[in-house]
């Protein structure tokens, strides 16, 4: 698209749904998110990034190809099952560490969170590749 | 209020059926979305729907039944992504079928050779 | 290659050979590993006398053939591919002979047909290759099947799979109604596949395998699985005038139809096939005939032919290979060139002929020993098994005198004997043949004996002897092998006397069952071409229209038949402006279905989409509504995307069909709405619910439940999905990333 506005806007616009992007997924555990939203909302930001340019350099600049999304989303739905494994629990009970944060009351990081980031990674490699691949034809 | 999802639910089933039966691919696919998105809706309305009660949870918790039911929405959740996948499948597919037979006809493809 | 896996079966060899004391010593070695004990499916292996005895006879010959192999296929491309499923055929066939659940011998069974039928095809480039190996699939497969329909039925007598538990019900088996069907059933399995009579036809097509897969499969071991299920279910089925008459009889006529048509055979494999089928008949018969004599016979002449039959077939090979053709009238004078092969042929051959000092002429008295004792119709037995042994002692000679004796032949190529791994098969086989005929007690006592005490389920104590001194049976044979050299002799002599049997045989026996076969299956293709075509007619919005209006029908009638339900909720408007949404989006989707330009429709689709997220969120569920505004703003992309690249909307369908389209559209979607008014009557279970709120935030830490139970209660769930998401990724990729066709 050749509006000036845009182009100019757009690497802002694509930062912040980035951000907004890792934000729902962290949180997504205790008010609304999560992977898939977070997923869906930076492959969003991509998308709207290449209709602001062209795909075709959006493509070139992207350091992570969309299959490489792919795979590390499954080694991180992977590595969500081991904490399980190695405390001979059953596979894919989720686990927890509390770690105190002072004033800031307390960080609890758990398996799920793995899980979960895995998703993130899936859907935005999924995404990313269907729009791409939809993208390419002549 | 219930009355009324459910005669919407009617209209995009109506609709996507419709649309099932065009020959265009296009309107198809469509179809196939309407017909997810009134899938979706029909398992929500099962399930009872409650307005401004989301399934937040703060400590133990008292009032579950007052609550929206959970189960169900992390089902339509997992079907929408899924419709999601379907979806552009499908587009992909059209879109070959298209290059190959340079036509949008369905009633073109009723041979499984050339 | 080949060697590599020949020491791998000689490690198997040594393995059994050594386990031969702990088997043979009472009921065997019983291995059970538990797989669905619900439904009596369990792994279940057993090691006796009679799985022994195969089991040998699979590893030990399989060594051989594997060295055998290494020299015969290096010529051919493939070799890799060739190893790799002779050597699961191997496996298939030790699991079949070791199993003692009868699921778990099926699924093996099946296993070595399919192999057979990639064995056979190996040479995928020859159409009479394919043929033959689609011919003996079908076949097999087909036996298979009836096996395991037997099976089933025998096995709900007793509740049970197991050998062990059949042979505790074999009365309740014999005296069930379901005795007969059942017995006929397994029995089809077991003739199919040890090629007996009439569905003996596949095993000379077969001999379009390379030789080695002729010598290994095709007489030595898998043709052998059917004895094996008799002789094992011997004494689950057997004692009854049904096992009795129907084995006999298709037994001797195989026997006697095998060796009848070896004669007239002019290819070596061919000729080697029909004596196979022929020698299979024998193993049949002989089981059939229930006798502990018999059966003691037929764990003999397993031994025999396996024997002199493969190392028959690998001399073929070699003969094949050094002269480039395998025509009997080409060849002649062979003794000359190939010295070595000439005297194992020798041996071989006497064995097949059933003549002494061989191990052939042991196992031929003691047929005809229990040939005699035959109860019923021994005198047919007899005359036909005389008839069958008096043609494979002609066959035998003049195999013999054709091929190596004679004038010089006309070859292809200059016959030499180089290469020591061709006749290393044969030469072993018939040492060993030669050996143990000279000293059967050997035999006798170490294998044979707790065979035959594992098939008949008490000691019996084996006595063999080369010698038996003159009796009935010695006469019997005597007049054998004059019979069979007067044919031979007339054969040799008088060149016009095979071309007019051949002839004669043409004129009786018209009906070619190769042919029947193929007209059956053509047939039955075109059969069911022809229906499917009316049924999938290839316009596939008729298949949709069939399923919707199936699905409306049996709705609606649903609906009629609990027609006195009440509806409990009462229609209000509020919240206005949710019914307002309502409106919108019922317009917008109506729109969508009908609209002419394709913007204006992916528009409206949104707009769909969108009122129903809004919905979602004004019901409770927050992650929803965000989850279905991403996908919808997805969705509309991806459209446009594809949009850019496609033709306009044009008018396909008539005003008619339109009409039609909608009363059904209509019927479906009514009949929805009232589902959909049903459903929030019925009362929910909520208590898969309610644990998940209750625990989401004590036992998995998280607020929001719907997240909670995606990533952690049904974590299964949504790694499916994903797994979903990406297939689909992948379908994309490869459909349009590949280059146009």
């Amino acid at each position: 698209m050749n509006s000036v506005i845009l182009q100019l806007a757009s690497p802002y616009v694509r930062s912040l749904l980035v951000f907004f992007s890792l934000i729902a997924l962290l949180r997504g555990h205790n008010y609304p998110g999560g992977g898939f939203i977070g997923g869906l909302l930076t492959a969003l930001a991509i998308v709207f990034y290449s209709f602001a340019l062209d795909w075709r350099q959006v493509q070139k600049k992207l350091k992570v190809k969309p299959e490489t999304y792919i795979a590390l989303g499954l080694a991180f739905v992977l590595s969500s099952f081991l904490p399980s494994l190695f405390q001979s629990e059953v596979l894919m009970k989720g686990v927890w560490v509390s770690i105190p944060m002072g004033i800031l009351g307390k960080l609890e990081l758990g398996s799920p969170l793995l899980f979960d980031t895995g998703v993130f990674m899936g859907v935005i490699g999924v995404t990313l590749l269907f729009f791409f691949t939809l993208a390419y034809r002549k | 209020m219930e009355i009324i999802l459910a005669v919407l639910v009617g209209v995009l089933y109506a609709a996507g059926v419709y649309m099932l039966l065009r020959r265009s691919i296009l309107k198809f696919i469509i179809g196939i979305m309407f017909i997810g998105n009134a899938t979706n809706l029909i398992v929500f309305l099962a399930s009872g729907i409650v307005a401004g009660e989301p399934a937040f949870v703060d400590g133990v918790v008292q009032n579950a039944s007052e609550m929206a039911d959970p189960l169900p929405q992390a089902f339509v959740l997992t079907s929408i992504v899924i419709s999601f996948g379907i979806v552009v499948f499908a587009l992909a597919l059209k879109l070959k079928f298209f290059e190959i037979t340079g036509t949008e006809d369905l009633d073109q493809l009723t041979k499984t050779d050339n | 290659m080949g060697v590599i896996l020949a020491l791998v079966q000689t490690l198997f060899f040594v393995y059994f050979f050594s386990k031969i004391p702990e088997a043979t010593n009472g009921n065997g070695i019983v291995t059970v590993i538990h797989w669905i004990p619900q439904i009596g499916l369990n792994l279940e292996f057993l090691l006796n006398g009679l799985s022994l005895v195969f089991a040998l006879l699979i590893t030990g010959i399989g060594t051989l053939v594997f060295l055998y192999a290494s020299a015969y296929m290096k010529s051919y491309e493939g070799t890799d591919k060739f190893y790799f499923q002779l050597f699961l055929f191997g496996g298939a066939m030790l699991g079949l002979v070791l199993s003692a659940n009868l699921i778990q011998l099926f699924v093996f069974w099946e296993l070595t047909s399919y192999l057979s039928f990639l064995l056979i095809s190996f040479f995928n480039k020859k159409e009479l290759a394919r043929k033959a190996a689609f011919q003996s699939l079908i076949i097999t497969a087909f036996g298979g099947l009836l096996l395991l329909t037997g099976v089933l039925l025998l096995g709900s007598i007793v509740d049970s799979y197991s050998v062990t538990d059949w042979l505790e019900g074999a009365q309740s088996i014999k005296s069930s109604e379901f005795y007969l069907p059942g017995l006929l059933l397994i029995l089809a399995g077991a003739f199919t596949k040890s090629a007996q009579f009439p569905f003996h036809f596949w095993l000379p097509g077969a001999m379009q395998a390379p030789t080695p897969v002729s010598a290994y499969l095709h007489s030595a071991t898998m043709v052998k699985a059917g004895v094996f299920l008799l002789a094992l279910l011997n004494p689950v089925l057997g004692g009854t005038i049904e096992w009795t008459y129907i084995i006999t009889l298709v037994g001797v006529t195989t026997m006697f139809l095998g060796a009848y048509f070896s004669i007239t055979q002019t290819d070596l494999k061919a000729i080697l096939a029909y004596t196979t089928i022929s020698s299979l008949g024998i193993l049949v018969l002989l089981i059939g005939i229930d006798t502990t004599l018999s059966i003691k016979a037929a764990m003999l002449f397993l031994f025999v032919h396996a024997f002199y039959k493969a190392a028959l077939f690998m001399v073929a090979g070699f003969i094949d290979k050094k002269t480039g053709t395998r025509e009997l009238s080409k060849l002649g004078g062979l003794y000359k060139h190939m010295p070595i092969t000439f005297i194992i042929s020798i041996l071989a051959l006497l064995s097949m002929a059933g003549l002494p000092p061989t191990l052939g002429f042991l196992g031929k008295e003691l047929i005809y020993e229990a040939k005699i004792q035959s109860p019923g119709i021994a005198s047919l037995v007899l005359i036909l098994g005389v008839a069958g042994n008096t043609l494979m002692v002609a066959v035998s000679m003049y195999f013999m005198f054709k091929v190596f004796l004679g004038k010089q032949g006309d070859y292809p190529k200059q016959p030499n004997e180089k290469g020591y791994l061709y006749l290393l098969g044969p030469g072993v086989l018939t040492l060993l043949s030669l050996l143990l005929g000279l000293s059967p007690a050997v035999l006798g006592d170490v294998l044979v004996e707790p065979a035959l005490s594992s098939i008949r389920k008490e000691f019996i104590d084996v006595e063999l002897q080369l010698w038996h001194g003159f009796n009935d049976v010695f006469l019997l044979s005597l007049l054998t092998i004059v019979l069979g050299m007067t044919i031979f002799v007339i054969a040799l002599y008088k060149k016009q006397f095979l071309i007019k049997w051949r002839s004669i045989n043409n004129r009786i026996f018209i009906i070619e069952f190769t042919n029947i076969f193929n007209q059956l299956l053509d047939g039955f293709l075109n059969f069911s071409e022809r229906n499917t075509k009316r049924l999938q007619h290839g316009y596939h919005r008729f298949y949709i229209l069939t399923v919707i209006v199936f699905a409306s029908a049996l709705l609606w009638f649903e609906v009629y038949v609990t027609r006195n339900w009440v509806l409990e909720t009462q229609f209000s408007l509020t919240p206005l402006y949710i019914s307002g949404l309502v409106a919108i989006i019922t317009c917008s989707t109506i729109y969508a279905a009908i609209a002419r330009s394709r913007i204006a429709t992916i528009i409206s689709m949104g707009v769909t989409g969108y009122g129903i997220s809004l919905i979602y969120l004004y019901y409770s569920a927050v992650d929803l509504a965000i989850t279905q505004i991403l996908v919808e703003t997805l969705v509309v992309v991806m459209f446009v995307l594809v949009l850019q690249r496609l033709p306009l909307f044009e008018t396909l369908s008539s005003k008619l069909t339109r009409v039609r389209d909608l009363i059904i559209s209509l019927t479906f979607g009514s009949v929805m709405t009232v589902l959909a008014l049903k459903a929030l009557n019925v009362e929910f279970n909520h208590s898969i619910s309610d644990m998940m709120v209750k625990n989401s935030f004590v036992k998995a830490h998280g607020k929001n439940v719907v997240n909670v139970i995606l990533v952690d209660f049904r974590a299964l769930d949504t790694l499916g999905e994903v797994t979903v998401l990406i297939i689909a990724a992948m379908g994309v990729f490869v459909l349009l990333k590949t280059k146009k066709t």
